[in-house]
């Protein structure tokens, strides 16, 4: 029966775009000016936002948004400025705060006038000089509620662990085997039983931190949905995190290793230094490109799964929207976990590669 | 597109100082109390075998020493009964003994005060036959003698039987 069920759902899934092609030309003919285009609604979804975005409906100028404006805050030529995103004009997208005049545009902040005139150039890129954006964005917003969580989870559970040692119990006992997991068989294993327990809190913290924020960019609606761990700020601050822990802490013998590579010939080493040397970069920023990319992908392809209802123009797509949206939920739901391992187990990795001691 | 690949200073910045809160907020109040508590844990556990086992070899010790001492306490049970059995045969063989040595010992001083009385006995016996014999003689010769016929005859008889040779 399920099988049966399993095979409709697909045969109705390839024949659908089918008809739904002929349809969509029809369509482009009559209702050019409604077009709908994916890849602006993707895209807004994964990146970075100054407004938290809610919910909304109805259409063209009937359309009501439900979002909360955000704060934002600028530093311009040495002054600061305060103001909710509220503030910026509906149509102009034009904002004053203490004699200054910014402008918003495409998620981005610009220096204008009180006209709001702007410059571009050929690209049609805004080329007005920015102030510095330090606002509370969404994504910002966002990591916030995963460490106010991560920090109610683990001290809630760390007072469980006063007073004799006993067996653990709920949360506990659900953590627990996952914490000792990440000690025993990433940090311990890689770093070692000596020099490791001085990088546990940090890799454990590491670790809960992108599965949390996997996890919260993974709800579909409020307070969720932003793609904090698949951006580039994100992933580049926990990678540079690494690379100086790595570095810092590197010992003689990785010193050694890295910058003269003992025991080969004089010409290799020509060779052999400046590909060490590099490899101290891209080891970092392997580890930035891998979670950003791979966060941001699962996003794009759940947020097109389900914009093929509204590409097909079709309802009947719906079931395979959903049922592939749910097969792609479950396997991000594992890339969530997945990559929060392999970024603490590379960090570790790295970390015990540079502390290790031992001769080459 | 390019907004993917360029990093937002804003961000970065509240990445970086939050971050670095968290970091040390869980490791003074998580990370910290909780690895703690497990290498206690840990150690407790290696602590509790250690002591399980040792009990456990205590105990082992203990049975081996109990059957033991039942066994020696076998032993000298079996030891003291057979020394009573011995010591009670040889009491009721000196029992015995002494027992038959009296009753003999009686038997003899019965058996001798028996024969003297017997011998007393035989002795009055005698007499009072000689005393009888004089008085039946007595008796017998008043009879005899009564007539001075019989007193003649009598002499007669005795002269007869005398032999004057």
């Amino acid at each position: 029966m399920k099988r049966v069920l399993l095979y409709f759902i697909l045969i109705i899934g390839f024949l659908l775009p089918t008809v739904a092609e002929e349809r969509s030309e029809i369509d482009s003919e009559s209702h050019e000016a409604e077009g709908f285009d994916p890849t602006e609604l993707i895209m807004h979804h994964i990146s970075d936002s100054h407004v938290w975005h809610i919910v909304s409906w109805g259409e063209g100028d009937h359309q009501t948004h439900i979002e909360i404006p955000l704060p934002i805050i600028l530093i311009n030529k040495g002054k600061f400025h305060f103001f909710l995103y509220s503030r910026f004009d509906h149509h102009s997208h034009i904002a004053e705060s203490r004699g200054s005049y910014f402008l918003y545009h495409h998620g981005e902040i610009y220096n204008t006038d009180k006209a709001g005139s702007f410059e571009e150039d050929e690209h049609g890129h805004i080329i007005n000089s920015k102030p510095w954006d330090f606002s509370l964005t969404r994504n910002v917003w966002s990591m916030w509620i995963s460490v106010v969580l991560l920090v109610l989870i683990f001290t809630s559970i760390a007072k469980k662990y006063r007073g004799k040692p006993a067996s653990p119990k709920g949360l506990q006992s659900l953590l627990e085997p996952i914490v000792l997991f990440v000690k025993d068989d990433i940090v311990m294993e890689q770093i070692g039983q000596k020099k490791g327990e001085k990088f546990v809190p940090y890799l454990l913290t590491v670790f809960f931190f992108i599965w949390i924020n996997n996890l919260i960019g993974l709800v579909p609606f409020f307070p969720g949905g932003s793609n904090f761990t698949g951006n580039i700020s994100v992933t580049m601050v926990l990678s540079v995190l690494t690379f100086l822990i790595t570095n810092i802490n590197g010992s003689k013998s990785y010193w050694k290793h890295t910058l003269t590579a003992p025991g080969v010939p004089f010409f290799v080493k020509v060779l052999l230094v400046p590909v060490e040397f590099i490899g101290l970069f891209t080891k970092p920023f392997a580890l930035t490109i891998r979670l950003l990319a791979n966060i941001t992908a699962g996003h794009i392809i759940i947020l097109s799964l389900v914009s093929l209802i509204f590409i097909l123009q079709s309802v009947f797509v719906s079931p395979v929207s959903i049922l592939l949206s749910l097969v792609m939920f479950m396997l991000e739901l594992l890339v969530a976990v997945l990559q929060a391992y392999i970024f603490t187990l590379l960090s570790a990795l790295f970390i015990g590669m540079a502390v290790a001691d031992h001769e080459h | 597109m390019d907004f993917l690949l360029t990093p937002d200073p804003g961000l970065v910045f509240w990445t970086t100082l939050t971050f670095g809160i968290l970091v040390f907020v869980l490791k003074r109040f998580a990370w910290g109390p909780i690895l703690h508590a497990l290498r206690v844990r840990e150690e407790t556990i290696e602590y509790s075998l250690k002591a399980a086992d040792k009990a456990k070899s205590e105990v082992e010790d203990l049975v081996k020493l109990r059957e033991e001492l039942i066994d020696s306490a076998k032993t000298d049970r079996d030891d003291i009964m057979k020394e009573a059995r011995e010591l009670k045969e040889k009491i009721i063989n000196e029992a015995r003994n002494s027992a038959q040595k009296e009753a003999n010992k009686l038997i003899d001083l019965a058996r001798k005060q028996i024969e003297a009385e017997k011998l007393s006995a035989i002795r009055e016996l005698k007499k009072q036959v000689a005393e009888l014999s004089v008085d039946i003689a007595g008796i017998i010769l008043e009879s005899e003698l009564q007539s001075d016929q019989k007193q003649k005859e009598l002499i007669d008889k005795y002269l007869d039987n005398v032999n004057f040779n």
